[in-house]
């Protein structure tokens, strides 16, 4: 944007009219880059549909090679427009350089900031809308879709088990990761055990849900247990219980899979902090005779506390967020309920895009605080 | 590090026990699973999986040959036969009615309610002799109590590949993950370098916004995009869902790349600003070649994160058979097959193979995208 030196009222006037100019010079170049290459690969897309077979997988291929083409192509004309409209030769040389590189930058921002805001930006304030307007977000309601979720006995179950997951599980996650970052950084063979603590990370959260439901599996009491829990259970004189089943502490055996899932993770991140502490801190301690559980302790933990607030920050979002595992092992049922099952459950059974948006609101006023901390660290950094 | 343990023996010892425990806990479940997968179904129902390698007892509900086919052997008529359809195994117990499956030893001469006498040997022959020439086409029940070796086959993977339609959600799945996980690359990168290396104003609010969409929980999204979907007419289709995820990954795929884009050495860009080279150029030539590995790191994040999304397809693709992915085919498993554990374990598995995969060859740049900064996780 053109910055001018003279003051007075015409050539604000006239800075005015230019930052228009070139706002709406920005938006034509970028809603023509991107007709023109969406319109390009959709033909495309249609040409190569008419004359391959339907195969889905060369469909997908083909989606991504033009989808990528179709990028290149928006890029570079975009690009290519405003070379010719604002050219890099001639008299006005250094006013067109000025002015191209105002457009530039959104040029190149565009359909990420075009994406963004349809997909995440807009939703914000649609589902806001939505939480006063009734069932099929068509006629307001006012408050009354608060109301109910204030006296609801569900949501007040779901936000119980909420709490008990964000406390459980970070810090089990982020402790068992701290642990295992700190023994596998001491022995030979300590990249390999770290890689197989680190692969549930690959495992969706439905597939870990199989694996668990199957450790829990319970057969009546008398026949052999195929799940390994009861089997140990029973082996060590107990009876066998339907773990998933019990109020209250089936939560613990749920969160058991999302910690399993997230100790990688932990891991990983914690054991490039320990690494990154300064040698001579601990030598220093050595050397006063300090053991080895004082050294980690006293002066390890206390050197990464802010990765450990990355490590259960990040965690905790994922929690409020976690969803897969409980619709797959109890479906909310048994006083398993939590958040994101929840709304989800209103949305899929209930059929109440209002409620259900109420509910999206909550989980996104529990994460706001923590989107605020991460804006603020980020910025920090960037400093 | 290694002074301080190498001096304790019995710390070290400690620590690799330790190390050891974790490592066991952590891989046995996927190892269970991997294990049942392979055994044989009937075994799998009766004994838990650690016992695979040994043999298991087993009630088994046999149906000798018709006895119409009987042959004749002297005044009477004899079926002959093996209770074992495959393998082998050693009878403890048989009978001839449900009621009493363990009625007689091995040996022994059980009468049957329709006439006619059957013995069963400890190798699981057995011998059906009728006074009369029967004329039934439907083969005798014989229910035994077995001592079965272990059995191992891939049938369960057959069952779940070819007719419990696993194999057509895999493909699905495929056709979800490639573009959803390529195209938010480019589109990411151009606005990476943009605010890395462009000035222009709300430069820094921009990239507030992009850490602060990082953690916008999905369920936002979901309800006001279904209706948006219906409303312009794409409804639950592929090209919905690549959109979605490419909308979704956006936030992280813009703050890994710009963290790494930014790091780059400022003189190389400079330099070839003087040497006249345009952004694009620049972008292009130099910046898009030297972030390939943050790219790789982005790619895998979003592979993984696309492969294993239950929450998206459920919401934006159907529920046919064209359409459902292989976590939403697994959850209705969980609910229509859920005692039979030999088409979830095999389900589950082909699942998981495939990221795990990935996750073993390309876990350098996995671990190096983890350590850039903060994560969308799961």
């Amino acid at each position: 944007m053109a910055v001018s030196t003279t003051a007075g009222p015409s050539a604000a006037a006239s800075d005015l009219g230019s930052l228009l100019t070139t706002a709406l010079l920005t938006l034509f170049i970028m809603a023509a880059g991107i007709i023109v290459s969406v319109v390009f690969a959709v033909g495309a897309y249609a040409l190569i549909s008419l004359i391959l077979p339907a195969y889905k997988l060369i469909g997908a291929v083909a989606v991504m090679v033009l989808g990528v083409a179709a990028c290149f192509g928006y890029f570079w004309g975009s690009n290519r427009l405003l070379d010719t409209i604002y050219p890099a030769s001639g008299a006005n040389i250094g006013a067109n350089v000025t002015k191209a590189n105002a457009i530039r930058p959104w040029l190149f921002l565009g359909p990420a900031i075009v994406i963004l805001s349809i997909y995440l930006v807009y939703p914000v304030f649609n589902s806001i809308w939505l939480s006063f307007h009734g069932p099929t977000g068509q006629g307001w309601v006012g408050t009354s879709n608060y109301e109910w979720l204030a006296r609801d006995g569900g949501f007040r179950e779901s936000m119980r088990n909420n709490l008990l997951w964000l406390i459980v599980v970070p810090a089990a996650a982020t402790f068992f990761g701290l642990i295992a970052a700190a023994l596998t950084d001491r022995i030979s063979w300590g990249n390999i055990a770290k890689s197989l603590i680190f692969m549930p990370m690959a495992i969706s959260f439905i597939g870990a849900s199989v694996i668990w439901k199957f450790i829990y599996d319970y057969r009546a009491e008398g026949t052999d247990q195929i799940g390994a829990l009861n089997a140990i259970v029973t082996t060590f004189g107990g009876a066998p219980q339907a773990w998933i089943t019990v109020p209250f502490w089936n939560n613990f055996f749920l969160m058991v899979v999302l910690i399993w899932i997230q100790t990688g993770f932990a891991m990983v991140i914690l054991s490039a902090a320990l690494r990154g502490i300064p040698e001579e801190t601990i030598e220093a301690a050595i050397i006063d005779g300090a053991s080895p559980f004082q050294i980690f302790y006293k002066i390890k933990v206390p050197q990464i506390w802010g990765t450990i607030a990355v490590v259960w920050t990040t965690i905790t979002i994922l929690v409020l967020k976690v969803f897969d595992i409980v619709l797959a092992m109890t479906n909310g049922q048994w006083g398993s309920q939590v958040l994101a099952n929840y709304m989800f459950d209103w949305m899929f059974r209930g059929l109440d895009f209002g409620r259900s948006s109420t509910i999206a609101l909550v989980i996104m006023v529990l994460v706001v605080p923590i989107m605020i901390w991460n804006i603020r660290e980020a910025r920090k950094d960037m400093r | 590090m290694s002074t301080a343990v190498g001096q304790r023996p019995a710390l070290t010892w400690a620590v690799n026990l330790a190390v050891l425990l974790l490592v066991v806990i952590w891989t046995v479940p996927t190892f269970g699973i991997l294990v049942s997968s392979l055994r044989d179904k009937d075994q799998l129902a009766v004994s838990g999986w650690w016992t695979a390698l040994f043999p298991s007892e087993q009630s088994i509900a046999a149906r000798t040959a018709p006895p119409a086919e009987a042959a004749r052997e002297g005044a009477n008529w004899v079926l002959r036969g093996n209770v074992f359809e495959s393998g082998s195994g050693r009878i403890s117990a048989f009978g001839t009615s449900i009621q009493r499956p363990s009625e007689f030893k091995p040996g022994e001469v059980a009468e049957m309610r329709g006439g006619g006498t059957a013995t069963v040997e400890e190798n699981g022959d057995y011998v059906v002799t009728y006074s009369e020439q029967p004329d039934d086409t439907r083969g005798e029940r014989i229910f035994v109590t077995a001592l079965e070796a272990p059995k191992f086959t891939l049938a369960n993977y057959r069952t779940v590949l070819f007719s419990e339609g696993i194999g057509q959600s895999f493909i699905n799945t495929l056709t979800v993950t490639i573009p959803a996980t390529v195209i938010p690359i480019l589109i990411a990168a151009y606005a990476a370098y943009a605010l890395s290396w462009m000035q222009f104003p709300g430069r820094a609010l921009l990239l507030a916004v992009v850490v602060g969409l990082l953690v916008v929980p999905l369920q936002m999204s979901l309800i006001p995009l279904l209706r948006l979907y219906n409303g312009v007419g794409i409804g639950k289709s592929y090209i919905g869902i690549w959109l979605a995820h490419t909308g979704f990954g956006l936030p992280l795929a813009i703050y890994l790349l710009r963290n790494y884009i930014s790091g780059l050495p400022r003189e190389i860009i400079e330099s070839a600003k003087v040497d006249g080279a345009s952004d694009f150029e620049i972008f292009r030539k130099i910046v898009l070649p030297l972030s390939f590995p943050a790219l790789a790191s982005f790619a895998i994040f979003q592979f993984l994160w696309v492969w294993n999304d239950l929450l998206v397809a459920t919401v934006f693709l159907g529920n046919n058979e064209e359409q459902l992915v292989m976590t939403g085919r697994l959850r209705e498993l969980l609910g229509s097959r859920g005692g039979n554990w030999e088409i979830l374990t095999a389900s589950a598995f082909v699942a998981i193979v495939v990221p795990i995969a990935v996750f073993f060859l390309l876990q350098r740049y996995l671990v190096r995208g983890l350590l850039a900064g903060s994560v969308k996780g799961g």
